[in-house]
């Protein structure tokens, strides 16, 4: 899914990301709030979809290779946290969609998630 | 592949700054040519770790020995110790703080986490004195 396509989706709003990102291809996703089960569980690189904004967010999704992030229910990050993105070249967009309808909309369109052998 | 050794100090006043050395670390792992699938081991087991040092041992420091066949990396820190070492690697057991809850973190899994992605994780542990956590990463 392109994510031009995943912004009319989630009626998502731009927030940082590189020139081009609209092209941007990402093949999977996943939802969470807790950093530490993003490092456990999440298998293939895709985006990151959670109501939390902190830098830990960029970073555990620096650790993962994680270029997306898409922040949920309205959040607003910091200027902190969108200059440690734009510095790792990564792509902000935020909805107001909760984390579970803006997953929900993403799967209903054929994005999967990022764990599928369960 | 040379032998490199680096030092981080991992300040334990300031969450904001958390993942700096494991930002760092995988920069020049990449740099050295490690494999993706290595440098995503190291870089989780030494994030999860530089988070714990935080969080549990009130800031301390990290050091990486890279060689030709495996990377050390050595958490020290002053903090109040690990009571029970068992009982601390169980998924889901915590002590941590509301704030380190906040920032997603806190939920038991940092130890489990760091087990899972390094191929040896030995622990030390002195009530009152601090803690002394090593991974061993294969680079091969």
């Amino acid at each position: 899914m392109k994510l031009q396509e995943l912004q009319t989706i989630l009626h998502a709003t731009f927030v940082t990301g590189p020139d081009g990102w609209e092209e941007t291809e990402v093949k999977a996703a996943c939802g969470s709030d807790l950093m530490s089960d993003v490092l456990a569980f999440v298998k293939d690189q895709g985006i990151l979809l959670t109501g939390l904004v902190n830098p830990q967010v960029i970073r555990t999704a620096e650790m993962m290779d994680i270029k997306v992030i898409v922040f949920v229910r309205g959040k607003v990050p910091g200027e902190e946290v969108i200059e440690l993105a734009k510095d790792l070249d990564m792509v902000i967009l935020r909805t107001e969609n909760p984390l579970y309808v803006a997953c929900g909309k993403l799967y209903k369109e054929g994005l999967p998630g990022s764990r599928e052998d369960i | 592949m040379p032998n490199v050794k680096l030092h981080y100090d991992i300040d334990g006043n300031d969450f904001t700054v958390a993942g700096q050395a494991s930002s760092n670390l995988k920069k020049v792992l990449k740099q050295l040519g490690v494999s993706t699938e290595v440098i995503r081991k190291a870089a989780i087991s030494m994030y999860e770790g530089e988070i714990n040092t935080v969080i549990h041992g009130k800031g301390g420091a990290a050091d990486v020995e890279i060689s030709t066949d495996k990377l050390i990396i050595t958490f020290t820190d002053h903090g109040p110790g690990i009571k029970d070492i068992s009982q601390a690697m169980q998924e889901g057991f915590s002590t941590a703080t509301d704030e380190a809850r906040e920032l997603g973190f806190g939920a038991g899994m940092g130890l489990p986490n760091m087990k899972k992605y390094s191929d040896a994780l030995n622990i030390s542990s002195v009530l009152g004195e601090g803690t002394t956590v090593e991974i061993i990463i294969h680079l091969t």
